[in-house]
């Protein structure tokens, strides 16, 4: 299935066009926190008026995993890794490209983008190295 | 509150069986809990039926109905859905309506038929426990997401992937001799960091396998128990359930269990028992690293110390807090569904002394069970005595 034939899920398409346009974006609460769509409420605190706010141009990798056995979605991509990047308030669950896998550490610094899923050509997070 | 007698349990062989159907092994369970506990189908007044996958594996939805009809029971049947802790949710919905005093008899349990699908089929699966948006789209298996916990707890507070091949070795262990568990051998720690890679740092005996396999159990009221006769050896005495945010990049600290810290927190309080009470436990081991999160989250061990337990040899058949004597999910298996009764049905032989480890715990009174949904986004903790 291409992009133009899949139903878009709003928030998380919204994000991926943000990312592409150079313009990604978390949204924040009153209280301050930090949380990726789609989000109706801060689950910290049921606040609803939630403002979208600039993300940060770089992350830090909090965790990793080189992936070796994955469903059919990503079977021709494997072996891959999936991370977890800190950027600002908010964590955001991405591949991590354009480095060696077994180079991929805790604490480094990524900046974000937009990829392509291999097998189904579907558009994902990806990290690269900042 | 009131305890819960268990009258009777019953589960299948775990392993692959992927031409039986959950409903037909969610029947073999009941019959088995029918016959230990001497309840025939028609005095049960409602069921509660731990599914994950139906859908996926099945094409079965709606299987409340369903599983009832296998055991033979017309009465309300609801299935329970809340992923690798969907029957331990079960069984928590059985105690809480026997406690209310609305039924007196509900047979409570699980199934799950996962190995007729390929591996990456059921891959597919089971990640679907995680977040369909921010994980499976990034794609996050189930191996994987436990992976990234695994990472992270190396990094914030040290261990090995020889402590995560100690916990397997042990379960397996447990399992030889055990002719419900999948597998009934006996593995060493090269076998663990020598097998090939899964998501590092997990090879393939640090997860748990694909099963098949259903389980049952059969809580009763305690004045139906004494009205009949039943005089059952154990029961429940407290329980406890709580959630999370799904994905782990929402979560405070990928390296605890907030959930289930709040769980245990409300079984305990519910059984009036702390941490230091308990004399054996069944934690949910889907992965190595999850024994570590499930030991600390129980408040056995301090946060970063669960690591060492089955290194320090403190958890195994002869430590001082056996843990997963039946094998746990690792080598007994993990028919997702079916996992929660499981652990019930396994902590009720070891405690009245019927199961082929009872002897490690022979004066054993108080047992847990910890059984975990996803990454520990819902985690139910059952509290079990012996009552005779």
């Amino acid at each position: 299935m291409s992009d133009d034939d899949r139903v878009r899920d709003n928030g998380y398409d919204d994000f991926l066009d943000a990312v592409e346009e150079g313009e990604p974006y978390y949204l924040e609460s009153p209280s301050g926190n930090g949380w990726l769509p789609p989000r109706q409420m801060d689950p910290e605190t049921g606040e609803r008026e939630l403002t979208q706010q600039s993300l940060p141009e770089t992350g830090e990798i909090l965790t990793s995993t080189i992936t070796n056995v994955a469903g059919p979605s990503f079977a021709d991509d494997a072996p891959f890794v999936v991370a977890v990047a800190q950027f600002g308030p908010v964590r955001i669950t991405g591949q991590v490209r354009g480095m060696d896998h077994d180079d991929v550490d805790i604490g480094q610094e990524v900046t974000i983008g937009v990829g392509k899923n291999e097998t189904e050509g579907e558009r994902l997070v990806v990290f690269e190295p900042a | 509150m009131s305890r819960v007698p268990v009258a009777g349990v019953g589960m299948t062989k775990f392993g692959k069986s992927g031409e039986r159907t959950a409903r037909e092994m969610f029947a073999e369970a009941a019959g088995k809990a029918y016959d230990d506990a001497g309840i025939a189908p028609d005095d049960v007044d409602e069921v509660y039926y731990g599914n994950f996958m139906g859908e996926i594996a099945e094409q079965q939805g709606h299987s409340g109905p369903l599983a009832a009809d296998a055991a033979g029971v017309t009465a309300p049947a609801t299935r329970i859905e809340s992923a690798c802790a969907s029957s331990g949710s079960a069984v928590r919905h059985g105690v809480n309506r026997i406690r209310n005093g609305d039924v007196d008899v509900v047979l409570v349990g699980g199934a799950e038929r996962m190995t007729n699908l390929s591996t990456p089929e059921g891959t597919a699966g089971l990640a679907a426990a995680a977040d369909a948006l921010w994980e499976i789209k990034a794609g996050v298996t189930f191996p994987g997401a436990y992976s990234l916990m695994a990472n992270r707890y190396f990094h914030e507070h040290g261990g090995s992937r020889e402590d995560l091949a100690n916990i397997a070795v042990k379960n397996h262990d447990n399992a030889v001799e055990n002719p419900l568990a999948q597998f009934q051998r006996a593995i060493e720690v090269d076998d663990v960091l020598e097998a090939p890679m899964v998501c590092s740092p997990f090879g393939l005996f640090d997860c748990s396998p694909m099963s098949d396999g259903g389980s049952a159990a059969l809580l009763v009221s305690e004045d139906y128990a004494d009205d009949h006769g039943l005089g059952p050896d154990v029961a429940i005495i407290g329980t406890g359930q709580n959630g999370d945010r799904l994905a782990l990049q929402d979560r405070v600290s990928m390296t605890r269990t907030p959930a289930a810290e709040r769980a245990a927190a409300q079984a305990y309080a519910d059984a009036g028992i702390g941490p230091d009470d308990v004399d054996v436990a069944e934690v949910h081991d889907c992965f190595t690293i999850a024994e570590v999160l499930a030991l600390e989250a129980l408040g056995f061990y301090e946060q970063g110390e669960g690591i060492k337990a089955a290194t320090n040899g403190d958890t195994t058949i002869d430590g001082e807090l056996p843990v997963n004597l039946s094998g746990g999910l690792k080598a007994k298996g993990h028919p997702v569904g079916a996992t929660g009764g499981a652990q019930i049905s396994e902590l009720t032989k070891l405690l009245r002394g019927d199961h082929v480890n009872s002897d490690a715990v022979a004066d054993a009174q108080i047992g847990l069970t910890h059984n975990a949904g996803g990454t520990v986004a819902s985690c139910v903790v059952n509290v079990l005595e012996v009552v005779a």
